[in-house]
């Protein structure tokens, strides 16, 4: 049996070469892709929440977040045999306009290492992309991101695009520092994050439903 | 042609004060920047609304009713004078004609509040740096480029006295480097890439500035130092990390100086008191008025050596006492009769002023000491005792680690336990660095995923 809480504290102190030869070993000897990736995912939501509380760093939750990406490579062509699909497909962008991105970024991060499919489709996105990435990857989840007074009605826009096409189940999530709950009401976007680490909560939530 | 600084404009950490510069120049109505006086420097933005050739009566409506607002506050409140910062959004440099009909409402605002109240002021005209809007970024042609130097000619003919940006030159490496904690990554984006992008930068916006008799201003490492800062303030960075970068950020934003700008620095370029004792040029600062566009750790001490005080930035919002930018305005005022006071009885009051401002904020992070006067003193030295900006980066950057770990060895700042290991972090990182700039831009260059800078764009060979 390959040891699955240890890959679990390599994933958590971001040992890329460790990770990533544990589950080679646990692939090989035979164990489920799933369970595999469940104790990746422990892994890494103890990162989050360690970051959360203020324990440890961005860069920190970074290398975290590297140890899984390369362990994830090895494990994913297994996990595809399986019929494993990933919780949700998300799409995320900073709209129209707005050129921010780290905390864009920072909410990606985050929803991969909850192992959602994460497009990110980069920053000064037109709705038209929005809508094109929703259709080309079917995505469940979609997140906007804008940080100027100016963009945030990009955000609308966007909204009615999403809204104009008949996707069934697809929600979409919105932050940035200027943006509210009532700002998230107003344009009828199904939720408002503040930070990236409740991005994924938000996230699952919605996912739920 | 460009100057090298190889000495001190001011080397007695006691002269670095705020209302004193040794390089001061005076404006058209009068207002000496660096001459004795403080004046205040007020900044406001859009709230909530889309700029499109279908808004613009409105968005003018909205400058129409700010600057109005807030010169008649001032002139209410007699103010010696003064300083309004026109920073752009997007679409006002992407289409200089819009960024103009603002400009116009503007100094117009300004000229009759001359004319019917005797309050004097002048225009600092920022158009913002569009450059990145494609990615790669393109540094040096294109209709981002064009744009920009039209507004920056265009306002310069219509009356904008001071010439200013915040340039983004070198970003498009520095935004990972900061969230990866990479300090090599810091001092390659803000000292190989960011001076070189400064350099040509500064060279044509210095020669739109002769052209017009106005003054090339000066510029900010702010989506840097600040981008650091915030990130510091969120907790996602080590404070100690952006404390190291804000020191480096120096020797980037010097380069304005270098190719002919004369101050002041631009208000959220927190490291102009190191920049201020290099060149002696009046800076402009921002502390405790701007939390209304972020925070920051050094809200009192930012003024230590100020010429201008400024907000950053507020929105046309609505509170109970007025519009938000006429409050922000209210405020600066304040302050800056404050300081005017001391300023009116004499050198030691200044000292002691300034002390408070500085005693009150220091102990408490590593990012507001750095910014101690003697430490800024301590790191102008640092920066001139070198002859490229990426030797001048390494070494100030290790003079920076070494005066927060005395610092908190004396006691006389308080370093957190996770905070404290990212010294010697950082210092193997600069001191494994390449001594040669170039074997290290070809480093970055081989491991750098392609389309996300362009060499060329800085002047690099692949
Ligand atoms: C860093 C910064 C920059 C950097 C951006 C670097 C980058 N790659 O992103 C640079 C220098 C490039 C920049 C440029 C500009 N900026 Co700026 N910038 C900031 C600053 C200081 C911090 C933003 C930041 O990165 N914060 C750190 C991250 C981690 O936090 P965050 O973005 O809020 O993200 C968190 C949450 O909001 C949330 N979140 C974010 N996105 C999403 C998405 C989803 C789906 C979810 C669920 C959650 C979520 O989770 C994140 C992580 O916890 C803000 C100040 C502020 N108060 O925000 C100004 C600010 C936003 N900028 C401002 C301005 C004006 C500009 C410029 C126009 C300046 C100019 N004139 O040149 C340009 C515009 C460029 C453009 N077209 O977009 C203004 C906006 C004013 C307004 N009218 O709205 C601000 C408020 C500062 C100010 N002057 O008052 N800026």
């Amino acid at each position: 049996m390959a040891n699955l809480n240890a890959l679990t504290e390599f994933i958590k102190s971001g040992n890329r070469s460790k990770a990533t030869k544990l589950t080679q070993e646990a692939l090989d000897a035979g164990e489920v892709p799933q369970g595999i990736l469940d104790a990746m995912v422990v892994g890494m939501d103890v990162v989050g929440e360690r970051f959360k509380c203020n324990e440890i760093f961005v860069p920190e939750m970074l290398i975290a977040a590297r140890a899984m990406k390369e362990a994830m490579a090895i494990l994913e062509p297994a996990l595809v045999k399986t019929g494993y699909k990933p919780i949700a497909t998300a799409v995320i962008g900073t709209v129209q306009g707005d050129l921010h991105d780290i905390g864009k970024n920072l909410v990606s991060m985050m929803w991969k290492g909850a192992s959602f499919n994460v497009v990110d489709l980069g920053v000064n996105v037109p709705a038209e992309k929005f809508v094109a990435a929703i259709k080309e990857h079917n995505a469940t989840l979609v997140g906007l991101s804008a940080l100027l007074t100016t963009t945030m009605p990009a955000m609308q826009t966007v909204m009615d695009a999403i809204r104009a096409e008949d996707f069934v189940g697809v929600k979409v999530l919105i932050g940035g520092a200027p943006i509210t709950q009532n700002y998230a009401d107003q344009i009828g976007a199904d939720a408002f994050a503040a930070d990236a680490a409740s991005a994924v909560d938000a996230a699952r939530k919605l996912l739920a439903n | 042609m460009s100057t090298h600084y190889t000495s001190l404009a001011i080397d007695d950490p006691t002269k670095l004060v705020f209302g004193h510069a040794p390089n001061p120049f005076t404006l058209r109505r009068g207002m000496v920047l660096g001459g004795g006086l403080v004046y205040p420097e007020i900044n406001f933005t859009l709230p909530p609304m889309l700029i499109e050739a279908g808004t613009m009566n409105k968005v003018c409506t909205e400058y129409r009713q700010m600057i109005t607002g807030v010169l008649k506050r001032a002139a209410e409140l007699e103010s010696p004078g003064v300083l309004v910062e026109f920073e752009t959004l997007p679409p006002m440099t992407e289409h200089p004609d819009w960024g103009m009909q603002i400009v116009n409402i503007l100094l117009d605002a300004m000229e009759e509040a001359h004319a019917k109240d005797g309050l004097a002021s002048a225009l600092r005209m920022t158009p913002n740096d569009n450059r990145e809007m494609v990615r790669p970024p393109q540094m040096r042609s294109g209709i981002y480029w064009e744009g920009m130097l039209e507004l920056f000619d265009r306002s310069a003919a219509a009356g904008a006295e001071l010439l200013s940006i915040e340039s983004v030159g070198g970003k498009e490496l520095h935004d990972d480097a900061l969230t990866m904690g990479d300090m090599q990554g810091s001092i390659f984006g803000l000292s190989v890439l960011g001076a070189r992008d400064m350099k040509f930068l500064w060279t044509h916006i210095v020669e739109i500035a002769k052209r017009h008799g106005v003054h090339a201003a000066g510029d900010t490492a702010c989506g840097f130092g600040n981008t650091a800062m915030v990130l510091a303030e969120q907790k996602m960075i080590p404070r100690v990390f952006a404390a190291v970068v804000r020191a480096v950020t120096a020797v980037r934003s010097l380069v304005a100086y270098e190719c002919g700008a004369v101050g002041p620095g631009k208000d959220c370029g927190y490291e102009n008191p190191i920049l201020k004792a290099i060149t002696g040029f009046p800076m402009s600062m921002e502390g405790k008025c701007a939390s209304c566009a972020h925070f920051s750790p050094m809200g009192n001490l930012a003024a230590a050596c100020c010429d201008t005080w400024s907000n950053e930035s507020i929105q046309n919002v609505k509170l109970l006492g007025g519009m938000a930018p006429t409050m922000s305005m209210e405020q600066l005022i304040y302050d800056c009769r404050l300081m005017n006071v001391a300023l009116g009885e004499g050198p030691k009051e200044v000292l002691k002023l300034r002390d408070w401002f500085v005693a009150s904020d220091d102990s408490l992070d590593p990012q507001a000491y750095i910014l101690r006067p003697d430490c800024c003193v301590q790191l102008a030295q640092a920066i001139i005792s070198k002859d490229t900006p990426y030797t001048a980066a390494r070494h100030v950057g290790l003079t920076a680690i070494d005066i927060l770990r005395q610092a908190h060895a004396d006691k006389s700042l308080k370093l957190s336990d996770r905070e404290l290991p990212w010294l010697d972090t950082m210092t193997d990182t600069i001191q494994e660095m390449p001594d040669d700039e170039n074997v290290l831009a070809q480093q970055v260059i081989a491991t750098t995923e392609p389309g996300r800078f362009l060499p060329a764009e800085y002047g690099l060979t692949s």
